[in-house]
């Protein structure tokens, strides 16, 4: 019962950030984002590691925020650089591969 | 009484994600993506995880939405300006593609897991109580999922590397 709900906030959750990626054009809003949809999947690994009955899916969920930290980190860098050259945080202003 | 603060905790958290994505602000998005992440954090306790439920105040809600909040006003991104959300047509294919996802995400929900593989109900609880609830998961990461672990702290190192190379102006 707590699985399958579980499982339907976390389906939710990702659908959203899904959705806020597609529509939001401001890079920073598109990263919190993705940011949600790792979160959702942390809750099903959570709730996997609850039914199951042993601590796996803990473990992969703290190394998904491991990951998380580091892609927020070199992101936000990158977004940095972009902005020093375009001086705009919009998607559609970074359409080059140079500069 | 467990699925009831379940289900608080859960429509808290698909609201505040909702209204992260519609907000125009930057800085409201944020904040409301902390209240997300903090609602998150109590559906981990209530899954018996409270150890990955401290990481996520402390990295997330702590460390991560820090970085956020500060690279936003940085930037000065936080003034009042035209929305960035997309027009008609791109809104519409967003609500096509996100109802699609859900739809195939649907069956998720109906999931059982086969008694074989599964402890009997009540082996996380005895599990925290015999090794100690940060304990339990010391004990995989530093056992099986030792090499992961190494290999994540490599990653964690090149990513400050990485950060401060993308970020300086000048070497």
């Amino acid at each position: 019962m707590l699985l399958g709900t579980a499982l339907a906030f976390s389906a939710v959750l990702f659908t959203l950030g899904v959705f806020g990626v597609l529509i939001r054009r401001n890079v920073i809003v598109i990263f919190m984002c993705v940011e949600l949809m790792l979160n959702a999947v942390n809750l099903a690994f959570v709730a996997f590691a609850r039914m199951h009955g042993n601590l796996s899916g803990q473990v992969i969920a703290f190394f998904v925020m491991v990951v998380a930290a580091a892609e927020v980190v070199v992101g936000l860098a990158i977004l940095m650089a972009i902005f020093r050259t375009r001086k705009s945080a919009s998607v559609d202003d970074a359409n080059l591969l140079k500069y | 009484m467990i699925l009831r603060f379940f289900w608080i905790f859960g429509v808290i958290a698909m609201g505040s994600a909702l209204l992260c994505i519609t907000r125009k602000n930057p800085v409201s998005s944020a904040l409301w993506l902390v209240v997300t992440l903090f609602a998150l954090a109590a559906l981990f306790v209530l899954l018996d995880a409270q150890f990955i439920a401290v990481l996520q105040v402390l990295v997330y809600a702590g460390a991560i939405m820090v970085l956020f909040l500060f690279v936003i006003m940085l930037l000065n991104l936080g003034r009042p300006g035209p929305s960035d959300i997309k027009g008609p047509l791109g809104l519409s294919v967003a609500v096509v593609l996100g109802a699609a996802l859900l739809f195939l995400l649907q069956p998720l929900t109906r999931t059982t897991l086969p008694s074989a593989i599964t402890l009997p109900p009540g082996s996380v609880l005895a599990l925290q109580e015999q090794q100690g609830i940060v304990g339990s998961v010391a004990n995989p990461l530093f056992g099986a999922y030792l090499i992961p672990f190494e290999i994540a702290s490599v990653l964690l190192l090149a990513a400050i590397v990485g950060a401060v190379v993308l970020a300086k102006r000048k070497l």
